[in-house]
Parts: C-alpha cells; sequence; structure tokens
C-alpha cells in the first residue's frame, strides 16, 4: 500500500478558467515540499483542493491508497489532512489556550458530548499545556487572540494546526504578514515538526523555502513547470528565467 | 513552571466564587423581588419567563453566532403544544412543560434542517417566513387553535401534585422562578462543555472550525434543538401560567424583542441575558405606564446607546467603568 | 381568464410598489453590505408628510408628492452622514439591532405627532375613475403605478449603466478597496445611493399607499415583504429586485385570489423554497 497524499491529474475550473490544470504529484511520509511560483498561480487554489474546501473538476486525490476526492473538508481533516491559513484564522475571542484546546477536542471527538467541563480531561490538558510550551505560547496562554501582535498570531495558527495531529500538513505562507525580525520563530518551528509528517509549503520567500524543503515545485498558470531538489531548481534555466531571475535579481 | 502551577492551584477558587455567587444572587434578588412587590407578581413572573426565552436565543445567538429573526417560532410551538395538552390530556404542568420542550424541539429539528445551511439575510428571511408559516397555520386551523381569538380554556394542576395555581399568582412565580434556575443551571454546564467551547468556535471562524474537522452542519443543528427545546418551555410556561395562548405568541416583535433584549445585555453571556431582560422588561413596563404611545422612543434610544458605546452589553458595564479610572 | 387578468395587472401593480422601495434597499444591502431594517421607515416618514400637506394644508397632489420626497432626502442625507456611517463597520447583528432602534424612534415620531390610526393621503378624483384599456378595465391608479414603476427601473437602468455615477456604483459594489484606489470617492457615493433610495422609498411608499396604507407602524408591518424582495432579488442587483418584486407581487395576490384561506402560508412556503434553492437570490447562483 502506498502511504502519504497522492495527486492524480488534478484539474479545477472556475466558469471558463483554468486554475488547476492536470497536476499530478506525490507528497509521501517525511516529506518537506515546497510549493512556488507567481501570484495568481493557483497554489492557494491547489491547497484547498486537497483540503477539500474545493472540488476538483476531474482527477483524484488518494491518501494512503484510499480516494478522497470526494469527501467533504471535515471528513479529510479527520483523516490527517490539516491546512494553516494565509491570512491568520484564528478563534479571536478565545484565549490562546482554547485555540489550541479546541482542535484537540475535535481531533478526539469529544465537541458533540455537551455534559463534560471542556478543561475536565487530564489527557487533554496535558497535551494542551504541552503545545503551548512547545511553541513557547504559555506565557500568553490566558490572553485572548484577538489582542496579540500578528507573529504570535501566526505562531498560534500553527500551533492549533499541529493539535490536529495531521499526517499531511499544508502551510500557506506561514511567514506572510511577520516581521522580518520574528520569522525565525516560524521557521525554527517548522524544523521542529514531526520527522514523519509530511510538509507542503506555500511560500513566496525563498530563503525560507530553501532553509526548510527539500523538495519544490514550481507551479505557473495552474499547471506544474518544473519540479526537484532546491538545487536542481535553482540551476534550472527556465525558473531562473521565469522566477528566481525576478526575485533574487 | 512554578508559576504555571500557581496560576493552576488559584484557578479552581476562582471558578468556585463564580460558580456560586451568581445564582445565590439571583435567588436573594427573587426573594427581595417577591417581598418588595407583591402587587406586581404577574409582570415578574412575565419577566422570569422572558428570561428563559432570552437565555435560548443566547445559546444560539450568543454562543453559536446564528443570527436570526425567527425565535417566537419555537416559544409558539411550544405555547400551543402545552395548552393543548392541558386541554385534552393532562393538566399535570411539568408533564406539559416536557411537552412544549418537544415540540419547540421538533420545530427547530424540522426548520433547522433547512435553516443551518443558510446565512445573512437568507438565514434572517427564512427562519421568519417558518414563523410566518406557523402564525398562519394556527390562525387558520380555527377548531384546533381558536384562531385569532386564542387558546383558551387551559386549566392546570398542581404543581408536584401540591401546589395549586393561586389568583395572586404566588406559586406561578415561584414556578417559573424554578424553571429558569434549573435551565440556567443546565446552560452552565452546556456553555462549559465541549460542545459549548465548540459553539464558541463558530461564531468566531466557521471556515476555521470545518478545517480542524468539525461537521458544522450537525452542531448548528444540536443548538438550534437545543435552544429550541428551552424556547418551548418558555411558551409553555406562558400557556400554563396565563391560561391563554395568543396568536401573537408568534409575532416578528416577539422575535426581534429578544434580540433586542440579548443583545442588551451582553450577547454570548448568561447573566448578560438575565441583565438584558429584566432592564428591557422594566424599562418597557415603566415607560409604557408613563406614556403607552412613546415608549418606542426609550426603546429605540435605549438599543443605539448601547450598539454604538456598549457593544459587549450591559454587563461589560462595570468593566468599563473601571478602565475608565 | 378575466381573474388571471386581474391577478396579473393588481400583481403587477403590487410588484411595481414593492420594486419602488425595496430598490434602494437592495443597492444600499449591495454596497454599504449593510442590512437596513429601517429602510421602509423613508417610505412612511414620506407617506406622513405627504397625508399632512394633501389633508391639514389641501396642497395638490403632485406638489405634496415632490415637497414629501424632497423633505425625506433631506432628512436621510445627515442621517447617513451622522449615524449610518458608523453603522456600515458594525457586525451583521449590531446593524440589525441598530437599525431597529432607527426603525422604533420613526415610528414613535410618527405616533407623537400623527397618532397611530391611518395617514390617507388625498389624490385627485379622478385616480380612482375607471379606465377602459379595451380588453380590461382599470382604475387610473393602477395604470400610473405601473408606468410609474417603468419609468423608476428604466431611469435607474440607464443612470446605473449609462452614466459616471453608475460606474462609480457599479464599481464600489464590485470591490470597495478597488473603487477607493482608483480614486473613486466612495463615502459620497454611498450618500448619494442612500439619499436616491430613501427617495424612492419615499415615492413608492406615496404613490403605493392605497395597496400598503400608511400608518405609524408601517415599516415593520412591511420590512418582512421588502427585506424578501432583496433576499430573492439578491442584494445590489436592479433586475434581480425588479423580477423578484414582480414574482412576489403576483405570487402574493395569487394567493389572496385563488386561495384565500391559505394564502399567506402558500406564500411564505414559497418563499422559503426560493430562499432554500437560491440562498443569494433568483439570479445567482449559489456558490
Amino acid at each position: 500500500m502506498t502511504t502519504g497524499l497522492q495527486v492524480r491529474n488534478v484539474s479545477k475550473n472556475f466558469g471558463g478558467l483554468r486554475v488547476a490544470r492536470d497536476i499530478t504529484l506525490d507528497l509521501p511520509a517525511g516529506a518537506r515540499t515546497a510549493l512556488i511560483g507567481p501570484n495568481g498561480a493557483g497554489k492557494t487554489t491547489f491547497a484547498n483542493l486537497i483540503i477539500g474546501a474545493l472540488e476538483p473538476t476531474s482527477g483524484s486525490i488518494y491518501l494512503d491508497g484510499h480516494d478522497i476526492s470526494k469527501l467533504p473538508e471535515a471528513t479529510r481533516v479527520g483523516a490527517g489532512i490539516a491546512k494553516t491559513f494565509q491570512i491568520t484564522n484564528l478563534f479571536r475571542s478565545l484565549s490562546v489556550r482554547d485555540n489550541v484546546r479546541l482542535p484537540i477536542l475535535e481531533r478526539e471527538r469529544r465537541t458533540a458530548s455537551f455534559l463534560r467541563r471542556y478543561d475536565g480531561d487530564s489527557a487533554v490538558e496535558e497535551e494542551v499545556e504541552k503545545t503551548l510550551a512547545e511553541f513557547q505560547l504559555l506565557p500568553l496562554a490566558d490572553h485572548l487572540v484577538r489582542n496579540l501582535a500578528y507573529g504570535q498570531q501566526r505562531l498560534v495558527e500553527l500551533a492549533l494546526t499541529l493539535s490536529l495531529k495531521p499526517r499531511i500538513l499544508i502551510l500557506d505562507e506561514p511567514a506572510a504578514g511577520v516581521p522580518s525580525s520574528d520569522s525565525h520563530l516560524i521557521i525554527d518551528a517548522i524544523k521542529r515538526l514531526p520527522a514523519d509528517l509530511s510538509v507542503l509549503i506555500i511560500e513566496h520567500d525563498m530563503e525560507l523555502v530553501f532553509e526548510v524543503a527539500n523538495r519544490i515545485i514550481v507551479l505557473v498558470n495552474g499547471t506544474i513547470l518544473v519540479e526537484g531538489t532546491p538545487q536542481e531548481i535553482s540551476q534550472d534555466p527556465k525558473v531562473r528565467e521565469l522566477y528566481l531571475g525576478a526575485g533574487h535579481g | 513552571m512554578s508559576a504555571n502551577s500557581t496560576i493552576a492551584a488559584a484557578r479552581p477558587q476562582i471558578r468556585g466564587a463564580a460558580t456560586f455567587l451568581p445564582p445565590i444572587i439571583l435567588l436573594a434578588g427573587a426573594f427581595v423581588a417577591f417581598w418588595l412587590f407583591p402587587y406586581d407578581l404577574g409582570f415578574m413572573t412575565r419577566i422570569l419567563i422572558m428570561m428563559v426565552f432570552v437565555l435560548s436565543f443566547d445559546l444560539i445567538l450568543g454562543y453559536a453566532g446564528i443570527a436570526t429573526l425567527g425565535h417566537a417560532a419555537m416559544y409558539g410551538c411550544g405555547a400551543y403544544a402545552a395548552g393543548l395538552f392541558a386541554i385534552h390530556v393532562s393538566a399535570d404542568p411539568l408533564l406539559g412543560l416536557a411537552i412544549g420542550a418537544a415540540a419547540g424541539a421538533l420545530i427547530a429539528l424540522v426548520s433547522g434542517l433547512l435553516l443551518m445551511r443558510a446565512h445573512g439575510l437568507s438565514l434572517l428571511m427564512l427562519s421568519i417566513a417558518v414563523t410566518m408559516v406557523l402564525q398562519e397555520t394556527a390562525s387558520k386551523a380555527r377548531g384546533i387553535t381558536g384562531g385569532a381569538d386564542g387558546l383558551t380554556g387551559i386549566s392546570m394542576g398542581p404543581v408536584l401534585g401540591i401546589f395549586e395555581f393561586d389568583f395572586i399568582g404566588k406559586t406561578a412565580f415561584w414556578y417559573a422562578f424554578c424553571v429558569l434556575f434549573v435551565i440556567l443551571l443546565v446552560l452552565r454546564v452546556v456553555v462549559a462543555s465541549p460542545f459549548g467551547l465548540a459553539l464558541r468556535g463558530i461564531k468566531d471562524s466557521p471556515s476555521r472550525m470545518r478545517a480542524i474537522g468539525t461537521p458544522l452542519y450537525r452542531r448548528k443543528v444540536a443548538a438550534y434543538v437545543l435552544g429550541g427545546a428551552i424556547a418551548g418551555i418558555a411558551g409553555a410556561l406562558t400557556a400554563q401560567i396565563t391560561s391563554l395562548v395568543s396568536i401573537e405568541a408568534f409575532n416578528f416583535a416577539l422575535s426581534a424583542e429578544v434580540m433586542v433584549m440579548l443583545v442588551l445585555g451582553g450577547a454570548g453571556r448568561l447573566y448578560g441575558a438575565l441583565i438584558g431582560t429584566l432592564v428591557f422588561m422594566t424599562v418597557h413596563h415603566i415607560a409604557a405606564g408613563i406614556d403607552p404611545f412613546n415608549w418606542l422612543f426609550v426603546i429605540g434610544f435605549m438599543v443605539l446607546a448601547v450598539v454604538f458605546f456598549l457593544p459587549e452589553g450591559l454587563i461589560s458595564l462595570p468593566k468599563r467603568l473601571m478602565r475608565l479610572d | 381568464m378575466t381573474v388571471a387578468l386581474s391577478i396579473v395587472v393588481d400583481g403587477i401593480a403590487y410588484g411595481m410598489i414593492l420594486f419602488m422601495i425595496s430598490i434602494g434597499l437592495s443597492v444600499t444591502m449591495g454596497l454599504m453590505r449593510i442590512v437596513n431594517l429601517a429602510h421602509g421607515g423613508f417610505a412612511l416618514l414620506g407617506g406622513a408628510c405627504a397625508h399632512v400637506l394633501t389633508n391639514s394644508y389641501g396642497i395638490p397632489f403632485i406638489p405634496a408628492l415632490l415637497v414629501s420626497v424632497m423633505a425625506v432626502v433631506v432628512l436621510a442625507l445627515p442621517l447617513e452622514r451622522l449615524v449610518y456611517r458608523h453603522i456600515y463597520r458594525f457586525s451583521e447583528l449590531e446593524q440589525v439591532l441598530a437599525t431597529i432602534g432607527i426603525v422604533f424612534i420613526m415610528i414613535a415620531s410618527v405616533n407623537l405627532f400623527l397618532g397611530s390610526t391611518l395617514l390617507p393621503i388625498r389624490m385627485p378624483p379622478v385616480v380612482s375613475s375607471p379606465v377602459d384599456l379595451g380588453f380590461k378595465v382599470l382604475p387610473l391608479h393602477r395604470i400610473i403605478v405601473i408606468l410609474a414603476g417603468l419609468a423608476v427601473v428604466t431611469a435607474l437602468y440607464l443612470l446605473v449603466e449609462r452614466t459616471r455615477f453608475g460606474i462609480y456604483l457599479r464599481a464600489s459594489v464590485d470591490n470597495q478597496a478597488t473603487a477607493a484606489s482608483l480614486g473613486i470617492d466612495t463615502p459620497k457615493v454611498y450618500l448619494a445611493a442612500f439619499a436616491l433610495g430613501a427617495a424612492l422609498a419615499a415615492f413608492g411608499g406615496i404613490l403605493g399607499a392605497e395597496l400598503l396604507p400608511i400608518e405609524a407602524y408601517y415599516p415593520l408591518r412591511y420590512m418582512v415583504l421588502f427585506l424578501i424582495v432583496v433576499a430573492v432579488g439578491g442584494m445590489g442587483s436592479i433586475i434581480g429586485s425588479f423580477v423578484a418584486a414582480l414574482s412576489l407581487g403576483i405570487l402574493d395576490t395569487a394567493g389572496r385570489y385563488l386561495l384565500p384561506d391559505i394564502g399567506t402560508i402558500f406564500f411564505f412556503l414559497a418563499i422559503t423554497a426560493v430562499l432554500a434553492l437560491r440562498p443569494n437570490g433568483l439570479l445567482v447562483k449559489s456558490s
């Protein structure tokens, strides 16, 4: 049986607009894959196709050999796929602790229970505190998320998503909007991710991409232009012309 | 690490005070009101019933963030169900409450399966349309409901077989108070549960809730049904205590007023719902007593003042005042 | 046959009134993303003003109509600048609340000065005289309403499609940020659209007073109807609102003629079905 995520010939049309065409790629366990490409190349669309926020027009997506193309988002999340948002999407009027607690409760299928206290399970509470500590969020645990600085919110975004214990993790521009003085926090957090996790990073920041990815896929106009190791990509003439040439001067 | 354990140790204490103080204040308030205003028992009972109703809406709007303008649908169904049950089946009040709750939950389930897929204006309109259909149905089914004249002939047996309803309304007052108290305790458990936390998550960010794998639609329907059951209990209380179910139980104005009361007090806070109801009903009572035609001015300006200057409701007033110092 | 014709004619006249009153609501909802429950209040204020002018001062109908519409505009401008401007930024729920508060104050104001009885608007007697169209005899009033409705929709269409203001308006509806970055003065566009919507509501309210009688509780009584036109027509769409208003007018009239007992139930069930299937409006595909 093949493990990890396989994407096979996936296309997506919006009306007459083809935002993803015939994409085929593998995200095996333990991989650190980066998806790069110019604005409007269809990167976020692709992430939404994997997570199930969008349904592909054609093609299939397999998780561990099972076709998940038709499953709703919630089911896919339950099966181990999770994604962070490009623009921070948190529970702003809840505390940092509750932001981490909620996905853990959801993962443990507890949120239908309405007779127990939400902080009453010691195993869950232990995991909440451990996660907060891992992301150095303990000092902020009782603050409401809406009162945090943006860089801190990005960290909560990561902590929240990782609390789902996904096997496939999609990071949609994890450092977007983070002041460069804080971006090492994000990079460190990504580097500390569990080794067997398959991570797909969508990112503009080339420094971050080359620091964490061991495979890079270049997406242009909804289709894969080229893929390879960071070294191959950085030497590929097509990519240099299209992207790095402009980006790296 | 040591700071962390101090916080952990301090928390149960705070929780202890926060757990017991408000219900004690509520109980004391009921006794004081009962003793101070013996001639206003009927009005105060109406406030208690309305508190139950507004609490039920708090779960839906305040916690889950589902904005509807048709909450009277469940209230009206509970009232008619309890009234008809008392006339045709049994005069036992508590059984009647159960029937009212079941009717409210049923209509919330049936309509909720449709409503909880809608958002924004469509949701507001759909919830109004459902209530209108129910009101018109009750108005046309004259043989069963009494139509526009209302459902009359309800006479209740003693509560628990012991406490007869009296003319002054003492039994009614304490009966309504006990129901409110129990509902409040139940809701306190619910909002502090994983389900309650999930509802607050849905209110903050539905898209994020979906992304952490919550079956959003099912949670929303569940909240709507639970809120509907409690609204049904409020309707049943009205039917039992006033011995009358009026077609106005389905009025749009009632749904709108419930929303006003809730936001006035502070949506998403159980005691906010109670405070909002108390203030709205009292202001309404006094303003309408002074000038029956112009009380809408008072309510109108009060609502605007809260939305503009105190968006978290009256319950946030002490905190706001303290911050001003 | 005659019944069918009556339904269509009465339904269209009724629909035209609904359209004129609701179109401002639809445009402001599409433009400012605001749920304005107080919109019907402008129809009430226009109607109340026309009532006072025609009944207490004996001013003829046409001048009274124009003065009333102007008066509503004069009231709407500062209201937008001082109150609504802040409401745009509110959450949906706070908008509902704030505008309910405004409705209450409008109702109480009319109540204070004119009481809660019906406020008839005196029209020239010729308006109620029958006109023979060859295939049907109609009161002149119906014909005037229908023609006025057609004139309004045509004028609005030209305004939005052919004028600079229309370009600004469409750009602002599509994307406020982009419109602002193109140098469009969006606050002014809002103000103009709001005032225009209020004027049309007053105009429709006065013309339609025979069908939807003016009284203090008017904005609450018919609020649901106006909002339904917007919800079914799709926010911000002139053609959508027009089609929705006419369909709802005919549907409601047909219900009253053919199923007098359960007309209202039928009407709201139909609305429920439409909104359940097309949550963003009749002409807008659900996303």
